[in-house]
């Protein structure tokens, strides 16, 4: 089963990374992109996604802001949030939310896991 | 107005360079709250390329008072200078904030030196060996060194460049414990620098992407 997943970040070269990441990881997967909280509220509005990876620091609402609105919309969704800024109180916040908390740079293998823990969760809620 | 040396980086190597510069400061936000105890808010709103002449002119504009900066050397494939950049006016407050604010002003005062050389090299480090692991090279950082005076001191230290040089120009946002202090990193190289930067910056889009830098063909 293909999912469709969002990734936000006001990167566009961090934007492609991922994509290259998820396009290793879930080949089927279709992908949406926002550089910016607006852009992504606006798309959650017009489209459905289904999982979604949201950059913690981004002019404007940052991530966490993001993910809680987001979440407002459709609470069950999985999302995680990606920073190389680690510091206890972000990653409480994001737990605190419910999101998953990523180290930035992505790497695959928690990109990877996340994604397989986005699925189970999916498919639970789906059942 | 002399225009910003924008043109010598593309959009793709100009975003992937504010992209490690962020992750350096994020990971220094991590480290400076370690070290204060309390959360500490690091952003970098902006990158740019711009002649040291021109970056003379933006800092003075800016900032009327006297400046005080960390000054590192860093040398490797590519080299030159990093400066973290406050307001003198500002130094003390930054102090107070990563000190917590209960000392005495002449206890202040005493750390003050201290407390920025510190600042600096976390927060100048953290940028340096981030975008010297992600572009998989290394470099050599010199100790920190805390300087007094204006942007035409920062940016004309002895020895002056072979080539004509470049003055990368970063705006930070710090907030530590309700305190918001502005401030600057300029990382000052020489054009051939540059071009080794640029050509890293090539490979590591390269490797990020899986696209060659140049076949990215899209204006967004």
């Amino acid at each position: 089963m293909s999912y469709r997943l969002l990734i936000v970040d006001d990167s566009k070269l961090a934007r492609m990374s991922a994509a290259k990441a998820l396009n290793s990881l879930q080949p089927d997967w279709a992908r949406l992109e926002a550089s910016n909280a607006d852009e992504a509220l606006s798309l959650a509005t017009q489209t459905a996604f289904d999982v979604a990876l949201l950059d913690f620091n981004m002019p404007g609402r940052d991530g966490l802001e993001l993910a809680a609105a987001l979440l407002a919309l459709r609470p069950s969704m999985p999302l995680a949030v990606v920073s190389a800024n680690h510091q206890e109180e972000i990653v409480r916040r994001a737990r605190e939310i419910g999101a998953t908390f990523l180290v930035k740079p992505l790497n695959e293998q928690a990109l990877g896991a996340f994604l397989e823990d986005a699925v189970r969760r999916l498919k639970q809620a789906q059942a | 107005m002399i225009a910003a040396q924008t043109d010598l980086l593309n959009e793709l190597q100009l975003d992937a360079l504010t992209e490690l510069v962020n992750i350096g400061v994020s990971h220094a936000a991590s480290s400076l709250r370690e070290m204060v105890g309390s959360q500490v808010h690091l952003s970098v709103p902006n990158v740019s390329l711009e002649t040291r002449s021109r970056a003379i002119a933006i800092l003075s504009e800016r900032e009327v008072s006297n400046l005080v900066a960390v000054h590192q050397v860093f040398e490797g494939d590519f080299t030159g200078r990093a400066l973290l950049i406050f307001p003198e006016t500002k130094s003390l407050e930054l102090v107070r904030a990563i000190t917590g604010g209960d000392l005495p002003l002449e206890d202040i005062i005493e750390l003050e030196q201290e407390a920025l050389a510190e600042t600096g090299n976390i927060l100048l480090n953290s940028c340096l060996a981030t975008i010297a692991n992600m572009l998989h090279r290394s470099l050599k950082m010199s100790l920190p060194e805390v300087l007094r005076g204006s942007a035409a001191t920062f940016f004309n230290l002895a020895p002056p460049p072979e080539a004509g040089d470049v003055v990368m120009f970063l705006y930070i946002n710090f907030a530590v414990r309700e305190r918001d202090i502005s401030g600057y990193i300029a990382m000052i190289m020489d054009l051939p620098s540059l071009t080794a930067l640029t050509l890293l910056l090539d490979e590591f889009i390269e490797r990020a992407t899986g696209k060659t830098a140049h076949s990215i063909d899209d204006p967004a």
